[in-house]
């Protein structure tokens, strides 16, 4: 039960990485257009804002690492998407006014919208990867399947974001969705750890 | 009975292969551009602009060698509808170049005119120059920026148009964010009291509708002029549309003009309607709410 909420935690927040990542083109496109440097600077924010999640999520998987804490993560990740519906519109008409430079606007723009979230979805792997792993030999085998999870989960959201979910709801009926999901399955496998943790008898 | 159309399409082309190889098509250029490939090339006496291979839905300019002031194009034509409803632009807004036949049609009439030209893909601009006639001055200017955020931002300047031509198109279709509700009221903001919107539109598919319906919320009642399962250009007014009588007269006083290009009031003023034959129940595109590739690939 507790291997699965780790990959279903680090897939799910492949899945949402990549939804926030499609829809973060459209959040956009309202003041920057869709040309290239839009598309440019939204990836490159990703991209920064990924390999430093990954960076911290190691470091900080060596310090008492526990389900609870990966699932916080994604809690966190969830909350910190809210502004972007909340002050989303404010925030990118504000750069709009300041820079005159698309590339530049739309860069610093989806920093100010996702990069906390998106590092805090870059925590996940490597998180799970020190909870997963007991035994050295096994490393490689737990972190292949944990990629797969993560990997696949961002295919998904990919394709579900772009081909049926902006058929039918709105941006941020979408985001509600996502953030709402993510805090569901936060708190499901925080319940879970302390359900099983504590009657646990002593061997 | 799809198939069975498509089955008579290709039996046709390929009938057209067989029996006139004397209109083959001949390639004149090709560039990668930032967005896409262009390609232009030369068949039946007219060179075209096109943004992929298939010539048929991408065609994005057409130039008659025999006659260059000709307007190839149906959409063209009726686009110039819009001077029925502004018989005298002095400030004329285009979002989209293609190979700049709208804008030059629009200096040979009104020489005095000014025309500024939102055009993202400057492989566009180069080509338009050189291979179809399109020179920019003082008067005509291009500016090389994604028409969404030319009208934001021009809108906020202050500066107004009498008359705005909406003819962006990527290969497939009109940009989505250049569909939304938002998008018409900033471009409503960038129109004088009494300025023209006119809108390149296709009315093959779903998105038909959802068009229909986010132009009448913007604008209200607008002329719907339609060729058959092809182009639908919307003209819009921000104080009224005039009657049809008035369309008549200023038909009549513009025929001369208009007939340089190739066709005259006869032709467009039948196709001026108001009628709603869309679904009024259609959805409308907002930036929360745009999918129109889509829409338009779903019949």
């Amino acid at each position: 039960m507790r291997r699965f909420f780790i990959f279903l935690i680090a897939g799910w927040s492949g899945f949402f990485v990549m939804a926030i990542e499609l829809l973060s083109g459209r959040i956009l496109a309202p003041n920057f257009g869709n040309s290239i440097y839009v598309w440019g600077g939204v990836i490159t924010v990703f991209m920064l804002a990924l390999a430093l999640g990954y960076l911290s999520g190691g470091q900080f998987s060596r310090y008492d690492p526990t389900l609870r804490r990966l699932a916080l993560l994604l809690v966190f990740g969830a909350i910190t998407t809210i502004p972007v519906m909340l002050f989303g519109d404010w925030i990118l008409e504000w750069i709009f006014d300041l820079i005159q430079d698309p590339r530049y606007g739309s860069l610093l723009s989806a920093t100010a919208l996702f990069f906390i979230p998106t590092a805090i979805a870059g925590m996940v792997s490597p998180y799970a990867v020190r909870l997963l792993v007991s035994d050295s030999q096994l490393s490689g085998h737990f972190a292949g399947l944990l990629y797969f999870s993560s990997t696949f989960g961002s295919a998904a959201g990919t394709i579900a974001t772009s081909f049926y979910l902006v058929l039918y709801f709105e941006i941020n009926q979408i985001l509600t969705g996502l953030i709402g999901i993510s805090l569901i399955l936060g708190l499901l496998a925080i319940f879970t750890e302390t359900s099983t943790h504590a009657p646990r008898p002593p061997a | 009975m799809r198939h069975g159309h498509r089955l008579k399409t290709l039996l046709a082309l390929f009938a057209s292969l067989v029996t006139t190889p004397s209109t083959a098509m001949t390639i004149i250029h090709t560039e990668k551009s930032l967005y896409r490939n262009i390609l232009v090339y030369e068949e039946d006496e007219q060179r075209c602009m096109s943004f992929t291979r298939n010539q048929q839905t991408a065609r994005q300019t057409c130039l008659s060698l025999d006659d260059p002031n000709q307007f190839v194009f149906v959409y063209t034509r009726m686009m110039m509808g819009a001077l029925y409803l502004n018989p005298q632009p002095r400030n004329i807004l285009i979002v989209g170049l293609g190979g700049g036949v709208l804008p030059m049609a629009l200096t040979k009439m009104f020489p005095d005119a000014r025309i500024d030209i939102a055009e993202i893909d400057p492989a566009v601009v180069k080509v338009a120059q050189r291979f179809f006639g399109f020179n920019p001055s003082p008067q005509v200017q291009v500016i090389e920026e994604d028409g969404r955020v030319f009208v934001k931002r021009t809108g906020k300047s202050g500066q107004r148009y009498d008359l705005i031509m909406l003819d962006a198109f990527d290969h497939e279709y009109i940009p989505e964010h250049l569909l939304t509700r938002e998008f018409l009221l900033e471009v409503k903001t960038l129109l004088t009291a009494d300025g023209v919107l006119a809108a390149n539109t296709f009315s093959s598919s779903r998105l038909y509708h959802h068009e229909s319906a986010t132009y009448q919320a913007v604008f209200g009642q607008f002329y719907n002029l339609r060729v058959k399962l092809r182009n639908r250009i919307i003209l819009a007014k921000m104080d009224g549309l005039p009657s049809l009588d008035t369309i008549k007269q200023r038909a009549d006083a513009l025929e001369d003009k208009l007939k340089l290009l190739g066709f005259g009031g006869d032709w467009l003023v039948p196709l001026f309607s108001t009628e709603r034959d869309w679904d009024s129940n259609a959805r409308i595109l907002t930036d929360q709410y745009s999918p129109s590739n889509l829409l338009n690939s779903a019949f």
